[in-house]
């Protein structure tokens, strides 16, 4: 398995951000972590790049708990969090170098992996623009490209493509399930758009820190009796949902 | 790409880590010019205006390192550099809880590095970066007051300036961890900043302190910017103050490991929760 992750819980103080959270992704696969907002995706994400430490449960990467085995765990781990974090006054080259060299490449390497996933993503041309001046779609691909840049074996993306418009919002999606296929990356793709999960795709519900279901898309319509999943997703989380624009 | 081999980070990876992080410090100094500019003209004030109006009213006596009487303004220099490491050390505390603040601290905590490297690493970028601006309001205070210690004092005086800014630097990243807003950082100049340099031998010679009052020699000798201001004065004149040295170090050794241990990553995800 790429991920496990066994009866994870979080709290922030009295309140319970995640509880007794279990599941595990197979690798190479895509997987929607769907959720309303405050659902605990993002304390989920947290856990998973340990920028928090789990207060119960497990997490294992590729077999590695990933207490014991950081750098391991870190080396095999691309991430797209939801809040942009690239250094604005820096080239989009600057920014991807610095993100190498924290994962201790050499400069040799770091350039030609620049110059590699910047080709992927149709980037190459900006490569020594600021990131200042890119629009958003450019800036989710630049975060895209420094996720991918160390080889990773596992993507997270973090509602990363919040703010977008339709058709920048698609193509990104189009370009991470290439990843997937072609590349065997096991994909964690949080969002709260259904439009972005198709019928085959793996769906984990999270809903006020608990998973509700884990089950393909096609999957949860079937055993809710619905025919979309949007509406499945609604009786599941007992909430409105209406498909974004 | 699953079938990458994983291996423990070599020490390859500690200097790429290193020349990175320098890298970076490097290229946002360099884009903020106006924090240079700044960071000299604070100390040329001081060096021109206050001390030349001083000098008159402030007699120094023959006080090792210096072998003859001395100008105000020669008395004050090692203070200026220092003052100039002090207030760089602090910029970067503001720059780390800016960089929490924005999400950017996220890309580092990404590393498969050990924290208390990356924020070494970050430390010494600082330090370093930190030495450009001392070198260049040396080279100014010879031109505007003819301050001139003697050619091998630039050269001794450099792993003083740099422990320096060290301990400063871990001092900043001390307090970073500790400040939870950008906005906290007036207060950091008025209870940080502002009495560690007024308090300590920076402007005024310690037994000239201790006429004045002697508890305000004692807060003098606990404060360690004192000591680091001795280290550097020695260090220009191409002497080694032993004490100084052992108390910098010691201090700078302290604060490091206080930065590293206070170092909370929960911080970067807020300690409320995110969004989603």
């Amino acid at each position: 398995m790429a991920i496990v992750v066994e009866q994870l819980g979080f709290n922030y103080g009295a309140r319970a951000a995640l509880s007794r959270v279990s599941f595990a992704l197979q690798p190479g696969s895509f997987n929607a972590l769907l959720g309303p907002n405050g659902a605990g995706k993002s304390t989920l994400f947290g856990l998973l790049t340990r920028l928090l430490a789990p207060q119960q449960g497990d997490i294992r990467l590729f077999g590695l708990p990933i207490r014991q085995h950081a750098a391991a765990v870190m080396q095999r781990l691309g991430v797209v969090f939801q809040q942009s974090t690239l250094d604005l006054d820096l080239s989009v080259a600057q920014n991807l170098a610095y993100h190498g060299a924290l994962h201790g490449l050499g400069w040799r390497d770091i350039q030609a992996r620049i110059r590699t996933e910047l080709e992927r993503l149709e980037l190459a041309d900006r490569l020594h623009e600021r990131v200042r001046n890119l629009n958003g779609g450019h800036r989710r691909r630049v975060e895209i490209a420094r996720a991918l840049l160390h080889r990773p074996s596992v993507l997270l993306l973090d509602e990363a493509t919040v703010g977008l418009d339709t058709q920048t919002r698609a193509a990104l999606n189009a370009y991470v399930r290439r990843l997937c296929r072609d590349d065997g990356l096991t994909v964690l793709w949080a969002t709260h758009l259904i439009e972005e999960i198709d019928a085959d795709d793996r769906v984990l519900v999270l809903h006020r820190g608990r998973l509700l279901a884990d089950d393909s898309a096609a999957g949860l319509c079937h055993h809710s009796g619905h025919d979309s999943l949007s509406r499945a997703f609604a009786e599941l989380t007992a909430i409105t949902t209406e498909p974004s624009p | 790409m699953n079938t990458r081999v994983i291996v423990t980070p070599d020490a390859a990876a500690y200097w790429h880590c290193f020349a990175g992080v320098l890298r970076r410090e490097y290229l946002r100094f360099v884009q903020q010019r106006s924090r240079f500019f700044s960071s000299l003209v604070r100390p040329l004030l001081w060096l021109t205006v206050f001390a030349a109006g001083f000098r008159a009213a402030l007699g120094v006596a023959i006080i090792p390192p210096y072998e003859t009487y001395i100008t105000y303004e020669t008395y004050i220099a090692p203070g200026l550099c220092c003052m100039i490491l002090l207030f760089n050390g602090m910029q970067s505390s503001l720059s780390m809880v800016y960089d929490r603040e924005m999400g950017s601290m996220r890309v580092l905590l990404m590393s498969p590095l050990p924290r208390g490297w990356l924020l070494l690493c970050k430390l010494m970028a600082i330090g370093l970066i930190s030495l450009t601006q001392v070198y260049a309001f040396l080279v100014l205070a010879w031109l505007s007051v003819d301050l001139e210690p003697p050619l091998i004092g630039y050269l001794s005086a450099l792993p003083a300036l740099f422990l320096t800014a060290l301990l400063l630097g871990a001092i900043g990243l001390f307090l970073s961890s500790h400040i939870r807003q950008l906005e906290n950082f007036a207060g950091v100049m008025n209870f940080v900043i502002f009495p560690m340099f007024f308090i300590s031998s920076a402007l005024y010679p310690l037994w000239k302190m201790r006429e004045a009052s002697e508890w305000l020699y004692w807060l003098c000798l606990a404060n360690p910017f004192t000591h680091a201001v001795e280290l550097v004065r020695h260090a220009l004149y191409g002497q080694l103050n032993p004490p100084a040295l052992a108390i910098t170090a010691g201090a700078t050794l302290v604060f490091a490991l206080l930065a590293v241990l206070g170092f909370n990553p929960q911080r970067v995800t807020g300690s409320k929760g995110p969004a989603g």
